[in-house]
């Protein structure tokens, strides 16, 4: 009787709009390479943590008050007067932090595994603009508390905007709203950061997965996991049902379902996630004073400068980069070409074979060097500077930009490995 | 501005190292669990510092409920204002005038704890010095030409500063190397170190009231996700079975 109405229910539904055929093209008849390793976990916890920043900062936006004679006092009234309004609060810190160690280690995956190469392009340039939009999102964000840092760094950021010639200083008095950071900036960063951002993050995602959705997933090994028709001996073919928009034009090979195998899987990887971030959210909230700054612990106060102006950590390798070059402009240019070169990744490789396992030595070395740059710069950029510190930087600096020209230049005639037939597991 | 950005960027990191400089601080062992102490801290804190710094983020309602002091006494002992015990613990001091009087407003102090660390508290209020070239007569190691008096004279004394000079580049650099005490105060070194040591406690419990919860919660939260990723581990291999 029960099972008959439930039933009954699905089908007046799908006679209206198509839920158990999106159901099944998307998780239940969608194909996904079996060999997903480790690397793979960070896409499904970027998506966990957005419903968690929008969630949280939902209730938080119940309680805070944006202005500047009042955000201060609110957060602490947050963290003190509602009811697990310190958990909250923690819970949206925290995963901004979290949102970029995640998206970082996601970008990295799609790096040494070519998942931005043909015919995965427009993934990587969504990808790209949802990193943009986080960067934004994040910055935005941080001014909100209203703290010392909140007010400094929002200070030292938007000036970058008065290097650009001509329009430079009606571009930064446009941006902030008035002469001086203030209340108005305040205002303004409120309403992006809690409706225009995430409207755009969320549609960003939308058509980063509806692209992704459309060629099918990269995998560790870099071959396709759907070939041509006819090509594949008819007892190798993977041995489950996939929806017909997959299986009609290719045959599948070396895939599964993503449900229920990457769901089970996905939700492994979450408790194991969760494991981490609840343990900063309940026993290191400041993160070291790297996710909540110890001068953001005063009131913003435009007549007192901090000792020591540091971005949140999740900025300094592009930071670094900025303050590595003596002339401004060229500093500000730099600082904008450092995430500008990303978008252009998947036409400055021009090698056919997409992962690292198959690639040459020079590729590896590459790859290594322009890690290497990225996490010295970080550190740096959380740094005061010094004059040998000034140096290092620099050549993280020539070691992060060479990165895209040697892959330019070594890519067109790579000497590469064999590729295999089927997937592996490593 | 763009002069100011340019100061921003390239001077102020300079500025950090020389300011951060190398001045010792002493480990404070405070303890959020020892009420007893949270009480003679809040006690020392509302007679010694409350008059001109306010802790306005915090409750006094809050204060006696964590610290288990009665309503009653809190209103007769630790309240000096007309407020009600719902009230946020600010004080009746105009900022304007106390800007004129120390040549700064006393800061509110609710977050003081997270701001600066205890300590940097502890060693700070154990750091006055006698200094006749300053206005009240003091200076401070920690936080130098500092323009509050040094509340606590009546129970530490005014110590003396023991100097050491050395010449560095041909130029003479006077440093501090020892605070001598001049026995005039009502508690002996000792006392002194546990009575700034119950304040800063305190200072450190006002910073964050929800500390102790907090870990308390997170160990069955921790606990629980454990668990969850055990479960889901044998989930994922039990459901895996077939693709293998």
């Amino acid at each position: 009787m029960l099972k008959k109405l439930l039933l009954g229910t699905v089908d007046w539904i799908d006679a209206r709009i198509p839920m158990t055929e999106t159901w099944n093209k998307h998780l239940a008849q969608y194909p996904t390479p079996v060999n997903f390793n480790f690397w793979y976990f960070f896409g499904s916890l970027a998506m966990l943590i957005l419903v968690n920043q929008i969630l949280t900062g939902i209730w938080l936006t119940m309680h805070y008050n944006p202005s500047a004679e009042g955000a201060f006092a609110s957060i602490e009234y947050i963290m003190r007067d509602v009811p697990y309004g310190w958990l909250l609060r923690y819970m949206h810190s925290t995963g901004a932090s979290a949102f970029f160690v995640v998206i970082y280690l996601h970008m990295f995956r799609g790096l040494i595994y070519g998942s931005y190469q043909k015919p995965r392009e427009l993934i990587w340039i969504f990808g790209m603009f949802i990193f943009l939009a986080l960067m934004a999102e994040a910055f935005m964000g941080y001014l909100l508390p209203w703290g010392q840092m909140s007010f400094w760094g929002a200070q030292v950021i938007i000036s970058l905007f008065g290097a650009i010639p001509i329009v430079g200083d009606d571009l930064t008095l446009w941006i902030r709203g008035d002469y001086v950071i203030s209340g108005a900036t305040l205002n303004r960063f409120f309403a992006l950061h809690v409706i225009a951002i995430p409207l755009a993050l969320v549609v960003l995602v939308f058509l980063h997965i509806v692209a992704l959705h459309e060629v099918g997933s990269n995998n560790p090994d870099g071959i396709e996991i759907k070939r041509k028709k006819g090509s594949i001996a008819e007892h190798e073919k993977s041995k489950f049902t996939f929806h017909k928009q997959y299986s009609a034009k290719k045959d599948i090979i070396d895939a599964i379902p993503f449900h229920p195998y990457f769901t089970v899987k996905d939700i492994m990887g979450v408790a194991g996630f969760l494991i981490f971030f609840c343990a900063v959210i309940f026993f290191m909230p400041e993160g070291g004073g790297y996710f909540l700054e110890a001068p953001n612990f005063e009131p913003a106060n435009g007549l007192k400068t901090p000792t020591h102006i540091a971005p949140v950590w999740y900025y300094t390798p592009f930071y670094a980069i900025l303050r590595a070059i003596p002339d401004k402009l060229i500093g500000v240019a730099f600082f904008g070409g450092s995430i500008v070169i990303l978008f252009f990744l998947p036409w400055l490789d021009r090698c056919k074979v997409k992962s690292i396992r198959y690639r040459s030595w020079k590729h590896k070395l590459n790859i290594a060097q322009f890690t290497i740059c990225f996490i010295v710069l970080g550190v740096l950029g959380a740094l005061p500077t010094t004059p040998l510190l000034t140096k290092i930087a620099q050549v993280g600096t020539i070691g992060y930009f060479s990165f895209f020209i040697a892959l330019w230049i070594y890519s067109k005639n790579e000497k590469t490995k064999p590729l295999p037939t089927r997937l592996t597991f490593k | 501005m763009k002069k100011l950005m340019i100061a921003l960027i390239t001077f102020l990191p300079a500025v950090v190292f020389a300011s951060t400089g190398n001045i010792h601080l002493d480990k404070a062992r405070y303890d959020l669990s020892d009420k007893v102490s949270l009480q003679r801290g809040a006690k020392l804190f509302s007679n010694y510092c409350l008059a001109c710094h306010s802790t306005g983020y915090q409750r006094y309602q809050r204060v006696a409920t964590d610290l288990e002091i009665p309503d009653e006494l809190m209103k007769d002992n630790l309240i000096f204002t007309d407020s009600k015990i719902g009230d946020l613990m600010i004080n009746s001091m105009d900022k304007k005038e106390s800007a004129k009087w120390f040549g700064n407003a006393p800061p509110d102090l609710t977050l003081e704890a997270r701001l600066r660390g205890a300590d940097w508290i502890y060693t700070y209020l154990r750091s006055f010095y006698k200094d006749e070239t300053r206005p009240f007569s003091v200076n401070n190691v920690v936080f130098p030409d500092v323009a509050m008096p040094h509340v606590l004279e009546e129970l530490q004394g005014i110590p003396t500063a023991i100097f050491e000079t050395t010449m560095i580049d041909g130029v003479e650099h006077k440093t501090i190397i020892a605070l001598k005490s001049n026995g005039q105060g009502e508690m002996s070194s000792d006392e002194y170190d546990n009575a700034v040591l119950d304040l800063v406690n305190f200072l450190v419990y006002a910073g964050e009231p929800n500390k102790l919860e907090r870990q308390s919660l997170g160990v069955w939260v921790i606990a629980f996700l454990i668990i969850l990723f055990i479960l889901s581990y044998l989930l994922k291999k039990e459901y895996w079975r077939d693709v293998h």
